[in-house]
């Protein structure tokens, strides 16, 4: 028997209306309230997600003050260009951008800079009928960022949100937009934490967009709590000539659906996606990592590295879809599960799609066990077994901790890496 | 404690696969000695080094190896590199994501006591002079561990790991195939740097090339297995000259060695 949450399509609606914002915001929330219950989960491979109860969480988040000593060691010194939202409240916004450019919280940017925000809110990225957890985050958005970089401008110093999630049976429907017009160039590092030990959802949808000419790095690092359940929906539109790099941590330890498509729209486009994780305990995760190449001449590469322990499973979907008319494309994706226990399940599904004929595309696959010639090598240094492990594992998780470009980030995600393999 | 080491090799067997490669093999190094192991290929010089290393691949079927009273063969890998042993492998492993330097780092460290640990600038100090040595390039400490290395990158950067971690004893598999004469003097440089009473070393190889520029006190050769001739530096000269056939008519043998 599958126990479907079921959606009242009437009451969703009134939570929707309470949440309020703007006339528009509020007619697109009502919009999404009548749609979600209409929509199918998203599509997720060998897990059952039916049981898994987004829905039902308060999406009434009690503000709060101050800064955790957790988000304290994730600031570190970089202490200007930050957004810190508690509970999706912003708690925290010190800038010292060029002219023009906006970062604060979503629900701010509604009300400051509406234009922009209706623009790009779950119109040319994610669209609202894709599936039911997007639709229930337009319906439910309580908290999020905003970031616009204007033409040609190029902001220097990596811009860093850290947002935490800390009301038991609560429920965050985070909705981020980042947007870098024309030419311009940004580097924005995001973190999300959980400060309670009791349930609560995280549903998270962000949407970059890169404009003609313009340069976007992504990093985040998600590292939700045991009693989290988390969907991540991340989705990138990339104009012609522009570039967008994702660097994404997936170290949650709870249930997670996680989503990263990009849309390579305009030609000599490029992308990167760099995703690592760690499973652990009896956490189910699916990770669906995907390309779509409509410009000519675009380039996508896809790169998973996954680690499981205990009994942990996670499925790990990569697809590559050239699509009709993007000739002289480029797909490479390759997806690697590290397995350290006879209980854990990863699986690697690499998918290539092609629907043009001059194109290039390739993935390599693999799930395996520490390697022992590896194991040999750096024990014939004198490391014992344990430290070679670990290093082994360090390295295996490394491209995504070395594209982040904030140190401090860095350093907490190398120590939560390291609390997690122990 | 004195640290003059002195190994002990007695009657070794070694097979891969339920096969025997090794047959019955008797060497003995001490400190301030350096022996060469020259053969034909397939006579079991590569299978010897590993097996002494602890490879997961090799089962040692008989004999023993006792270094400084010590049962080698009783250690587990990273127990024999604590004991003083060091392989300069013929095929280094890649390792994806770890530098070179944090390797060495972790390497060094793994011999001293917690607290003990050595400091970044004594580490710093140390690595540049010896990639100055062995004229590698600044970079390369912090490329991934031998991953894109070419093979001669990945010989001097084991060259280079022995010089860091100095070791008492060191076993040095064909340190020198695929080695220019530049490099192979390069590499010579930093094997006679380390020459001294606490360091032996077992350079095994094809060629006397390599033994022009570190001199052996010993070289031996091995055939099918074992080492059947000893002698001095003159041996290695004669067979550079000659070849293997007269050890061969020598001994009366008739074997194989192509394989």
């Amino acid at each position: 028997m599958t126990v479907q949450f079921e959606l009242d399509a009437q009451a969703l609606s009134a939570r929707a209306e309470a949440l309020g914002g703007p006339a528009w915001m509020v007619n697109r929330r009502k919009e999404a309230a009548e749609l979600a219950p209409t929509l199918a989960l998203p599509k997720v491979e060998k897990i059952k997600i039916e049981k898994w109860d987004f829905t039902s969480g308060d999406v009434e988040l009690t503000k709060l003050d101050g800064l955790t000593p957790e988000i304290e060691a994730l600031l570190g010194d970089h202490r200007t260009n930050v957004l810190v939202e508690r509970n999706g409240h912003v708690v925290y916004n010190e800038l010292q951008v060029p002219e023009g450019v906006l970062f604060m919280g979503i629900n701010e940017a509604m009300e400051q800079h509406p234009e922009l925000v209706e623009k790009y809110f779950m119109t040319e990225g994610v669209r609202v009928d894709e599936e039911r957890l997007s639709a229930l985050n337009a319906a439910l958005t309580n908290g999020g960022a905003f970031l616009y970089v204007p033409k040609n401008v190029q902001v220097k110093d990596p811009l860093q949100a850290i947002f935490t999630m800390e009301q038991a049976n609560g429920a965050l429907y985070h909705h981020t937009i980042v947007v870098a017009d024309e030419g311009s160039e940004v580097t924005f590092i995001e973190s999300f934490l959980s400060n309670t030990n009791e349930p609560h959802t995280v549903n998270a949808v962000t949407e970059v967009f890169a404009a003609a000419n313009a340069k976007v790095v992504f990093g985040g690092v998600d590292q939700l709590a045991e009693s989290a359940l988390t969907f991540m929906n991340r989705r990138g539109v990339v104009y012609e000539n522009a570039r967008l790099e994702w660097a994404l941590g997936h170290m949650n330890d709870g249930n997670s659906v996680v989503e990263t498509k990009t849309h390579l729209v305009g030609d000599n486009t490029f992308s990167d996606t760099k995703a690592v994780t760690i499973g652990r305990g009896a956490q189910k995760q699916n990770f669906n990592i995907r390309t779509d190449h409509f410009g000519k001449s675009s380039e996508g590469f896809i790169l998973i590295h996954g680690v499981q322990k205990d009994s942990a499973t996670a499925i790990f979907s990569g697809t590559s879809m050239i699509h009709h008319g993007a000739s002289k494309s480029n797909g490479v994706q390759t997806e690697r599960v590290l397995m350290l226990s006879e209980k854990a399940r990863g699986d690697a599904n690499p998918i290539l799609l092609i629907d043009e004929d001059d194109v290039m595309a390739g993935h390599a696959a693999s799930v395996g066990r520490v390697d022992d010639i590896q194991l040999y090598y750096l024990m014939s240094r004198g490391l014992s077994r344990q430290e070679a492990e670990r290093l082994i594992i360090h390295g295996f998780l490394n491209p995504v901790v070395e594209q982040l470009a904030i140190e401090s980030v860095k350093d907490r995600l190398r120590e939560v890496i390291e609390g997690k393999v122990r | 404690m004195s640290n003059v080491p002195h190994m002990k090799i007695d009657d070794l067997r070694v097979s891969i696969e339920g096969k025997e490669i090794v047959k019955g093999l008797n060497l003995e190094i001490k400190g301030g000695e350096i022996h060469a192991i020259m053969g034909p290929n397939g006579t079991g010089k590569s299978t010897l080094a590993s097996a002494l290393m602890g490879h997961p691949l090799y089962e040692v079927t008989g004999g023993s190896v006792d270094l400084n009273g010590e049962d080698v063969l009783e250690m587990e890998v990273d127990e024999r590199a604590q004991a003083g042993m060091f392989l300069a492998m013929q095929y280094p492993a890649e390792i994806s994501g770890v530098t070179n330097a944090d390797f060495l780092r972790s390497a060094i460290n793994s011999r001293r006591e917690e607290g003990q640990e050595i400091s970044l600038m004594k580490f710093i100090r140390e690595l540049d002079a010896k990639m100055d040595v062995l004229e590698i390039p600044s970079e390369m400490a912090h490329r991934y561990l031998n991953e894109g290395f070419s093979g001669g990158e990945k010989k001097r950067n084991e060259i280079l790991q022995m010089m860091m971690i100095k070791p008492n004893i060191a076993i040095l598999d064909e340190i020198d195939s695929g080695l220019d004469i530049d490099a192979l003097k390069v590499v010579a440089t930093g094997v006679n740097e380390m020459r001294s009473e606490e360091f032996g070393c077992l350079i095994i190889t094809h060629y006397q090339r390599l033994l022009n520029y570190i001199e052996p006190d010993f070289v031996h050769i091995m055939m099918d297995g074992k080492i059947v001739m000893s002698g001095g530096k003159e041996l290695a000269q004669r067979l550079e000259a000659e070849g293997y056939d007269w050890v061969k008519q020598d001994l009366g043998m008739t074997v194989d060695t192509e394989a």
